[in-house]
């Protein structure tokens, strides 16, 4: 890990309708983190990417990426939404889908050519889906799902990964298959981070966590700040778990 | 045929092509409902262009209409962002105010102005072919024919150059926006589509059935193939033929135009719904039936896995025991025998080999729910899931 920061988050705050999901949130996301955020529903986890993806429009703070706004570094991010956020009995193929991760630098107008399906195929194949890429995409599992939206942010072969809760519904295998990938985009030097849902592996998986709850409670290295005092203010309840390190 | 049946079939084909593009969009983002508020609420924008104008097809008239279309869009996502009404409430708010609005206009001034309510729901394409554009004394032709070309050309272009945006941000809006590729212009570009089609189509189709234009071929297509660009390319096929036999229908029962191409197109949706493949009902009711079936016969598998003595294997224990119908008893130890799962010996049923390494590996799958499993399975067993 070096010393750049990827993220700096400074005085978020963000409303829906005037009610508050973000509290003047100050975070900085040192450059080659695998970064989990945990926090519990309605935490404001989601909205946190999407406000620094700049979906969603805040009502107050700055957000920068390697020291720009992020319409300037656009080509540096790569983003997984939640599953459940797309419909999957849309009209398209597995490999479709993993184009759509080179749409971003290709810009308007321009339609993908060889290059960019190529760099697709070689995605699928990282995330062990090559033989499906002509399926339907309703016709895959959860799980197969999940790998092509992967896939997709594989191929935009960007340097800060954000990824919604990438292991929601998705059986073992695929599990331990993709925090392998995600493993290996950390030791390439890129940061990843991830919402995360099981407490119980986030030790197992990451090295950073930042705890949520509409604020932000804590950050920084797993091994320092994830103890049950940490999680009893976030999730306000005695939580007790067994960290093994 | 005569000069004007085959102009009207012309108008009636490229107005079909033209509502059938942004249609399929329109019911892959699930805002068919949203067509509909458009064909009504351009109404005031029509009438009082129409006052200005005092001509049907002019380009200002076309404008305004248009304009009240958008405008009926913001109203809805503004009513519904209060969050006081859900989507469908603010949609069913809004359109009946500005088409009650039309309404009032047009009685108002029904004596002046050659402009009625029947024409306005329903459209007369069988009088397009009488309204020319003229150069001096050449005839260029209808001038609906003009109009909806030219939207057609628009509507083409458009298509071409947005259509890898426009597919981003209807599967993913949430991925288009964070790659720069804003879902909110391709949201009110494609509106703005819609409503100037709306507007071009109504002369000839009128308020209420442009709709149908739009929604009915895009939804048969969607039936049909699992390909956006198939997709597309059916519903254009889908809307130029109902256009087309809605017109001879017509013609043979001296009907409304309108009306009969309508009726075509449902008729279609109708055929294409029952029997399609994979989406079809039929198609759907024969898997469940074939799901039904290979779950019996695994029930069945396993019942002869678990049993060494011969009375629980015997071939009436079925009817008995496992209290089958004989039909299904028989259906299922006829697909165990054709498959080589089981052998009977005196009405004594045994597994084989494959039939016991089909049940283990079934179970095995079902309680792991492995689905690299099943690829396996398919390939070395019949199965029917798909």
């Amino acid at each position: 890990m070096s010393e750049k920061i990827a993220v700096q988050i400074d005085d978020l705050t963000v409303a829906y309708n005037y009610k508050p999901v973000l509290w003047d949130i100050d975070l900085s996301i040192p450059e080659g983190v695998l970064m989990a955020i945990v926090g519990p529903n309605g935490a404001g986890k989601s909205t946190l990417i999407k406000s620094i993806l700049d979906i969603i429009k805040p009502i107050a703070g700055s957000i920068k990426i390697y020291d720009k706004p992020y319409k300037k570094q656009r080509s540096l991010v790569a983003y997984v939404p939640q599953k459940g956020s797309v419909d999957w009995d849309f009209p398209t193929t597995a490999l479709d889908v993993v184009m759509m991760g080179t749409y971003g630098s290709l810009g308007w107008i321009k339609r993908p050519g060889q290059k960019e399906k190529k760099a697709s195929l070689e995605a699928l194949e990282k995330v062990g889906m090559l033989s499906f890429k002509n399926r339907q995409i309703s016709q895959l599992s959860g799980g197969q799902q999940q790998r092509i939206f992967l896939a997709r942010a594989l191929v935009q072969n960007a340097s800060i990964y954000f990824m919604d809760e990438p292991f929601q519904g998705v059986d073992a295998t695929t599990e331990k298959a993709i925090i392998n990938i995600l493993k290996e985009l950390r030791k390439a030097g890129k940061t990843v981070i991830v919402v995360h849902h099981d407490l119980q592996t986030v030790p197992e998986y990451f090295d950073w966590v930042t705890f949520l709850n509409v604020k932000k409670i804590a950050t920084g290295p797993v091994k320092d700040i994830f103890n049950d005092d940490n999680l009893t203010k976030t999730y306000g309840i005695n939580y007790k778990v067994s960290i093994q390190q | 045929m005569s000069n004007a049946q085959i102009e009207i079939q012309l108008i009636a084909s490229l107005v079909a092509i033209a509502c059938a593009i942004p249609g399929t969009f329109l019911v892959l983002r699930k805002m068919a409902l949203i067509t509909d508020a458009i064909s009504h609420s351009i109404l005031p924008g029509i009438v009082i262009g129409f006052f200005i104008t005092h001509d049907l097809s002019s380009p200002l008239l076309i404008i305004l209409a248009a304009a009240s279309g958008v405008l009926t869009v913001v109203l809805v996502e503004f009513i519904q962002k209060t969050g006081l009404v859900k989507e469908d409430t603010a949609i069913g708010l809004v359109f009946p105010a500005l088409f009650s609005i039309g309404i009032i206009l047009i009685a108002q001034n029904a004596n002046d102005i050659h402009l009625d309510v029947d024409a306005v729901l329903l459209g007369e394409l069988a009088f397009a072919p009488f309204d020319r554009l003229m150069t001096g004394e050449t005839d260029l032709g209808p001038k609906s024919l003009w109009i909806i070309g030219t939207i057609l050309l628009i509507t083409l272009g458009l298509l071409f150059a947005f259509f890898k945006e426009l597919k981003i941000s209807t599967f993913d809006a949430g991925l288009a926006s964070a790659l720069g590729l804003s879902p909110v212009v391709m949201h009110y570009g494609l509106m703005t589509v819609s409503s100037i089609t709306t507007v071009g189509a109504f002369d000839a189709v009128g308020a209420i059935l442009v709709i149908a234009l739009m929604i009915a071929p895009a939804a048969t297509a969607y039936l049909l193939t699992t390909n956006l660009k198939k997709m597309l390319l059916l519903a254009v096929l889908f809307g130029v033929g109902s256009a087309i036999s809605g017109y001879w229908v017509a013609h043979a029962l001296d009907a409304s135009i309108s009306g009969s191409m309508t009726t075509v197109l449902g008729f279609v949706f109708l055929i294409v719904y029952l029997f399609a493949p994979n989406k079809g009902l039929f198609s759907v009711l024969y898997r469940q039936k074939q799901q039904r079936i290979e779950v019996s016969l695994l029930t069945f598998l396993l019942h002869l896995g678990n049993h060494q003595e011969e009375e629980e294997r015997h071939v009436k224990h079925l009817n008995e025991h496992i209290n089958w119908q004989k039909v299904q008893s028989k259906s299922v130890l006829d697909l165990a025998l054709k498959n080589n799962m089981i052998t009977i010996n005196n009405d004594i049923v045994s597994l084989t080999k494959k039939g016991k390494s089909f049940t283990t590996e079934a179970i095995d799958y079902i309680v792991t729910n492995k689905n690299s499993e099943i690829e396996n399975m398919k390939d070395r067993f019949f199965l029917f899931r798909g």
